[in-house]
């Protein structure tokens, strides 16, 4: 910095200066970003403390917390709630070894590793709706291919049941993210030290050895930060959902339910009741990461 | 030699699993868009024969009665018009961020962090409400700014951790050298700052053009619903049927150009997803 350099009698003025210039460059980006986020947040509180349907404007009112009480006491949300955290939990997880595999696979190869950067690199360009509607073709009884595979009843019907609709879900959210993950996970691993393992492998550590005892602790911070982008992710879980099922049998999650409650039956009040919680609850997951992992904040990076 | 051996088989297994895993869905999305009508639920992975019938109807009918092309047209222009702004705005903040001492940068970091990740349904409902009093219910900038708003913080990100690596006092020499302050920027810093500009930009149009939630909730009709938000309301010869057909051949056009394109940056784009994961 420059700014050093000087410590004559302008150097405050130029300090105050280049403070200036700084949050004058930086007003523009910060701005845009509150406007679409703190005050709309604020204003789905103040909704959500209404009877608001847009259906029945004549009959709106203050109304307390008696949309907070009507989510809460009302299976629906907690199913919902169920629904959203069985996904993220399995789909994360699923991601988080699919993803170190591959990781693996591209920091390690010994040939080839242009081809896997590049094809790892697809699922991440296609649009999710797009995903979604290839996998739920793929396994649709009438035009799928995946009930003519070997083991596989030729009638099964995948979106007839909950947990088998769970799976296809599953499938194309892993599709789609896993690469993310892959790629997150191998920028930790290339700062790893390779003469640790030259090392270890002089002493005789065998390969899971060298992976549980050096791989996995270095990676520590690579892994933290790309399971809290990932886990906040899926907790959002949307495109994939509305394309496959619609939430039939079962399968609805929380923001599915605050998409029907806002836009397909105009209740204001009650879907930002919804959006309220849902935002608590992101806010708690990433309280829970930050807290009980000890993960730095500025270590992160936003998601893709 | 034998170990040799057996380790290029397990690598080759290896890129092949993952090959197969990557590109199943898109080469099913192909191979089921160029099916015709009466084979398209004949299960095959492959089609034994081939027809464009799918394609032609996505633009037959011209601008007016195809399902297809408002939709593209919105998806191109909205995309862009986001890329554009949003990589003007996270490029001034991240120059103060990267160059610049002042009180509350840690602050805007921490914030656009919050950000990234904000649940943008939280935001749905006031903005369908706040839109529709404010006149920008189903138009671009409807959509654009909450676009804008998501993809800062991604942009600001991978800007900052690119322009940390730029060597500024560049810009000193050529004025030393007898540079107008102006020459210096246009010929010194802007060919060291494009790969990065270039690369966020990437990320961001990637993302206004992924967007399926605000596109379906703050859009009504073809004036700016992009190509997700209308795939998933195209209707088929019945409304009781998905036209199949159509949306594959949808599908490929809206995804292989992106494709294309993300190969042949792939090495940009990977050091823009990672930007900022290793280091602060």
């Amino acid at each position: 910095m420059e700014a050093g350099a000087q410590k004559a009698p302008g150097a405050s003025a130029r300090t105050r200066s280049e403070r200036k210039l700084a949050w004058m460059l930086c007003a523009p980006a910060v701005l845009a970003m509150l406007a679409v986020t703190a005050y709309p947040i604020g204003y789905a509180i103040v909704l959500s403390l209404q009877q608001i349907d847009l259906r029945f404007p004549d009959e709106s009112g203050f109304v307390g917390l008696d949309n907070y009480t009507a989510v809460l006491t009302s299976q629906l949300w907690w199913e919902d709630v169920f629904n959203t955290v069985f996904l993220m939990v399995t789909s994360v997880t699923i991601e988080l070894i699919l993803g170190m595999a591959i990781a693996l696979v591209m920091h390690r190869a010994i040939f080839g590793r242009g081809v896997i950067r590049t094809s790892v690199l697809i699922p991440y360009g296609i649009i999710t709706v797009v995903a979604a509607f290839a996998w739920q073709f793929a396994f649709a009884p009438d035009t799928g291919f995946v009930n003519h595979l070997p083991l596989i009843a030729d009638d099964m019907d995948w979106f007839g049941g909950r947990f088998s609709s769970f799976a296809v879900i599953v499938m194309a959210e892993v599709w789609k993210t896993t690469p993310f993950m892959a790629l997150l996970l191998l920028a930790g691993l290339v700062t790893i030290d390779g003469g640790l393992y030259e090392a270890a492998k002089v002493d005789g550590a065998s390969a899971w050895q060298r992976f549980t005892r050096i791989t996995l602790p270095l990676m520590k911070p690579a892994i933290l930060v790309a399971l809290l982008f990932r886990t906040l992710d899926a907790f959002r879980v949307f495109d994939t959902i509305f394309v496959m099922t619609r939430g039939a049998q079962d399968t609805e999650s929380v923001s599915i339910l605050g998409y029907n409650q806002l836009i397909s039956r105009l209740n204001l009040g009650l879907g930002s009741a919804v959006s309220v919680l849902i935002f608590l609850c992101v806010f708690l997951i990433a309280f829970l990461f930050v807290r009980g992992f000890g993960t730095r904040l500025d270590e992160g990076r936003p998601g893709g | 030699m034998g170990r040799g051996n057996r380790d290029y088989a397990y690598w080759s297994i290896g890129i092949v699993l993952v090959l197969v895993f990557a590109l199943v869905p898109v080469i099913w999305l192909i191979s089921l868009s160029l099916k015709p009508p009466e084979a398209i639920t004949d299960g095959r992975f492959i089609p034994s024969e081939i027809s464009f019938d799918n394609y032609k109807s996505l633009f037959e009918g011209g601008i007016d009665d195809s399902p297809f092309i408002k939709p593209l047209i919105n998806s191109i222009g909205i995309a862009l018009i986001t890329t554009v702004i949003a990589i003007t705005l996270a490029s001034f903040a991240a120059y103060a961020i990267a160059r610049l001492e002042f009180p509350g940068k840690r602050l805007i970091l921490a914030g656009a962090l919050a950000i990234a990740m904000f649940p943008p349904i939280s935001t749905v409902g006031p903005l369908f409400d706040m839109w529709r009093s404010l006149g920008l219910y189903d138009t671009w900038p409807g959509l654009i700014i909450p676009y804008l708003t998501f993809s800062l913080p991604l942009a600001i990100y991978v800007l900052v951790a690119f322009f940390r690596e730029i060597p500024w006092d560049l810009e000193q020499a050529a004025q030393v050298d007898g540079a107008t302050p102006s020459q210096a920027f246009r010929k010194v810093i802007l060919p060291l700052a494009a790969p990065g500009v270039f690369t966020a930009a990437i990320l961001v149009f990637i993302f206004a053009w992924n967007d399926f939630l605000f596109a379906i909730s703050l859009t009504s009709s073809d004036a700016s619903r992009t190509v997700p938000a209308a795939l998933a309301f195209f209707t088929g010869e019945s409304s009781f049927t998905q036209p199949t057909g159509s949306i594959a051949a949808a599908a490929v056009v809206v995804t292989v150009p992106i494709i294309v394109f993300v190969l042949f940056f792939q090495r940009r784009i990977v050091a823009g997803l990672t930007a900022g994961a290793v280091k602060g």
